[in-house]
């Protein structure tokens, strides 16, 4: 066990990593007084290691048809895992955590000057790439079918930048944790689902517009409606918890978000229950549709007819979709509003204190991120046609809450890159078949499984070594003289 | 009548049970003031450790006492879920002691998600079935045909609950580790000035909360029979408003708050709908977080800059 050190002193303003190394280092120990202790230290986190794993890993409960549950042993994985810690803390403790070791401090810096170099370039490339996605998913995997998984992906990966960017407006930008904010996802996909395939608004249009007015249109007419009405049940949600401090907020946001969910489940008799909302209408190219005949896409542009146009116009959809939220957040973050967000983030008192009305600030990030989380629901409900209460689970809820705090609080190209990286590496994830191989999993191995597994584990391991997530340096929406990164580890954020 | 006292009687051993969870996350918060969004997943990994135990015992060892086999099993989970939350704290919590204040949630809410999907991928997703253990009942009246009836397990779950409170509450009051931590929950850095091993009692804090939760873990197990990889998530949120609901870091609040969160949910299925049970649940936790955040027996909070 550690010595009784540190933490003694709550170092609010001055987390670990930036603690000048001022202590003048000691001299290297005697080689005996290192191998031992680590060896030592090897031994015991092994064993823990060890007696962690002992129940759940080493037995296994396993169902043998409808009798009752048999034991099986693996007591062989335990000893695996258990040796590969202990040799892991033997190898850092002679290396790395060596006591005496000299502790580099450039390389923080080298890494800062680099995203300073290429952080002007990021945005522009970023954008670019997004936008010819496409175009380079069907030259490299040759035609236009083929490329329907890619384009299927980067939809996928889309949606989620988007619900990290509106995520973020209101956890990076205002400081609020929000644990349901799938709750106005569900609120958009049901708004739309719901609206498009009412009965007597598709009869009343037939009636007074034209035939199949409603079914080609629906979507844009409802997409703006879904923003609105989930921004007002941020309103309506936010209006009595925003005075709650942070983890209270974040616990009444987790229960709004099950209770959502839940009536979502219960009234059938609105939303079909469990069995949810099919044959919602598929997106039309500005109310032509996408299909084979002589009035479809295909034929008006005469192009031959294929099911993939309607993807890669849902493609430029939720690319345009997530642009306005970025363009938004951008030019909110100028305005006295986002700048009130970021001065409640880092001090609330202070801000109060400066005739700032909290409730107000906080409320407008709540709908405002709302909102995008709403248009976000209309998007998923036409990409998908189904909505059900399934795709609204806690689950959806922290994996864009893990999107937000890997990619670092606050910053979009952070948010950007993590959602590609998260998404796009836990759809990797299913491809890794060779790790079937009998020498290493064997055929029953499912790597998908461990999706969660890994979010949670990184969402713990990125708090713990970099708290302010993959980037982590803030350019400052007003300054003085000079325009100057500021580390994230010198900003104390989220006192909600 | 008869139904009433029915309810009343099954609302207390479920209030137990999410009083004794309750402890937990009341225990933790008083004394650093962090919401241990894991708690509801250690007791779900008790439940899943006493399960193995339970098995291991009948089946390979061929203890035929149950009560034998659950006082062991009783143990033997205690010990490895205390471990397991000792380890939590050390590797997840510990080192964001300093950090921004949204930091340790965050981080366990990863370790929530973690602890879940790890039983998942090491136990499956199925449903974990056991054959029932004490099935006995005392039929208290009868009356046109329905009977109320107090199982045995319910009054285990009680006599346990009630015991180990005493035991805790002496815990707390006259030993010198509960002297530590009420003097670490009143003031860390002054309990830390008069020689009071602040990480160590905080570290002792999380292994007597996740004991409790084995404690609850067991008597879940015993009492329904069947355990599965996403049980921490409901009874965890719902122990947290029995302890949000008694006052948030107080004791005897938590077990009332428990107790009133058992009997309200066991009432609004029975009377109500049972649909809608959760959502009476969930929204007993905002009514209360909104308009009475210090709870019924906690000290209303003074922020300080």
């Amino acid at each position: 066990m550690a010595p009784h050190r540190s933490d003694l002193w709550e170092r609010e303003d001055t987390p670990p990593e930036t603690t000048p190394a001022a202590p003048p280092v000691p001299p290297a120990p005697a080689a005996d007084a290192v191998v031992l202790p680590a060896i030592k230290d090897a031994v015991a986190s092994g064993v823990i290691t060890g007696l962690l794993l002992l129940p759940l890993v080493g037995f296994r409960a396993t169902e043998s048809g409808s009798g009752p549950l048999t034991l099986t042993y693996r007591f062989g994985l335990v000893a695996v895992f258990a040796l590969l810690v202990a040799g892991l803390r033997l190898v850092l403790n002679l290396t790395l955590w060596r006591p005496g070791r000299k502790i580099r401090d450039n390389r923080s810096a080298g890494l800062a000057a680099l995203s300073a170099k290429v952080a002007p370039a990021a945005r522009p490339a970023f954008f670019a790439l997004a936008l010819l996605y496409p175009l380079l998913a069907v030259t490299l995997s040759g035609g236009l079918s083929p490329s329907r998984y890619w384009v299927d992906l980067g939809i996928y990966i889309l949606t989620y930048v988007m619900l990290g960017w509106g995520l973020n407006i209101v956890v990076g930008l205002a400081g609020l944790l929000d644990l349901g904010y799938v709750a106005f996802y569900a609120v958009g996909a049901y708004t739309f689902a719901l609206l498009s395939t009412s009965v007597p608004l598709n009869a009343f249009f037939d009636a007074h517009v034209a035939e199949g007015f409603w079914a080609s249109w629906s979507f844009f007419v409802c997409l703006p409606m879904a923003g609105i009405l989930a921004a007002l049940w941020g309103v309506i949600l936010g209006f009595p918890v925003l005075r709650l401090r942070g983890d209270y907020l974040a616990i009444v946001t987790l229960a709004f978000g099950e209770i959502i969910r839940l009536v979502l489940i219960n009234w059938v008799s609105l939303t079909n229950g469990g069995a949810g909302i099919s044959s919602v209408p598929a997106i039309t190219f500005f109310g032509v549709p996408f299909n084979g005949n002589d009035d479809g896409f295909a034929a008006r542009f005469g192009l031959d007819y294929d099911s993939m146009h309607r993807m890669i116009f849902l493609y430029f959809i939720i690319l345009g979709l997530a642009a306005l939220t970025a363009l938004v957040t951008i030019r909110l973050r100028k305005m006295p509003v986002g700048r009130a967000w970021e001065a409640l983030r880092e001090d609330e008192i202070a801000c109060r204190s400066l005739g700032i009305n909290t409730t107000l600030t906080k409320l407008t990030a709540f709908a405002t991120g709302a909102m995008f989380g709403g248009f976000a629901g209309a998007f998923f409900a036409v990409r998908v046609r189904f909505v059900s209460p399934e795709s609204f689970t806690f689950m959806e809820s922290a994996v864009i809450l893990a999107i937000v705090v890997l990619g670092g609080m606050g910053s979009q190209m952070g948010v950007a890159a993590a959602a590609i990286l998260l998404i796009g590496g836990m759809e990797m994830l299913r491809n890794l078949s060779f790790l079937k191989a009998s020498f290493l999993f064997g055929p029953d191995f499912d790597p998908s499984l461990y999706r969660m597994l890994i979010f949670g584990f990184a969402m713990v391991a990125v708090m713990v070594w970099r708290p302010r997530g993959l980037v982590a340096n803030r350019m400052p929406t007003i300054f003085l003289k000079q325009r100057k990164a500021v580390s994230g580890a010198l900003v104390k954020e989220g006192h909600g | 009548m008869d139904i009433f006292l029915q309810q009343l009687i099954n609302g207390l051993t479920l209030g137990s049970i999410y009083g004794l969870i309750a402890i937990g996350y009341t225990m933790v918060f008083g004394i650093i003031g962090m919401v241990n969004f894991a708690h509801g997943d250690v007791f779900m990994v008790s439940a899943f450790i006493a399960l193995i135990c339970v098995l291991l015992l009948t089946t390979v060892v061929g203890i035929s006492s149950i009560f034998l086999v659950l006082a062991i099993t009783l143990v033997v989970a205690m010990a490895f879920t205390g471990l397991v939350s000792w380890a939590i704290e050390r590797l997840a919590y510990r080192p964001l002691r300093g950090s921004f204040r949204l930091a340790p949630m965050i981080s366990a809410i990863g370790m929530s998600i973690f602890l879940s999907n790890f039983v998942q991928v090491a136990q499956g997703p199925r449903n974990k079935p056991l054959p029932p253990m004490v099935p006995d009942v005392i039929v208290l009246m009868e009356r046109d045909g329905y009977q109320v009836t107090l199982a045995y397990k319910q009054i285990l779950i009680m006599a346990v609950t009630a015991g180990l409170l005493f035991g805790f509450w002496w815990l707390v009051q006259k030993t010198p580790l509960g002297r530590a931590q009420r003097a670490c929950e009143q003031d860390r850095k002054m309990a830390a000035l008069l020689g009071i091993n602040v990480d160590r009692t905080i570290s002792l804090t999380f292994v007597i909360g996740a004991a409790l939760a084995a404690v609850a873990g067991v008597l879940y197990l015993m009492y329904y029979g069947v355990v599965n990889f996403a049980d921490g998530f409901v009874p965890g949120v719902k122990a947290f408003t029995a302890a949000v609901l008694g006052g948030i870091g107080s004791l005897p609040g938590a077990v009332l708050g428990g107790l009133l969160i058992g009997l309200i949910e066991t009432f609004w299925s029975a009377y109500f709908s049972i649909e809608y049970k959760d959502v009476a649940a969930f929204s007993i936790l905002v009514v209360v977080l909104i308009f009475m955040p210090q709870g019924l027996l906690g000290r209303p909070e003074v922020e300080k800059v």
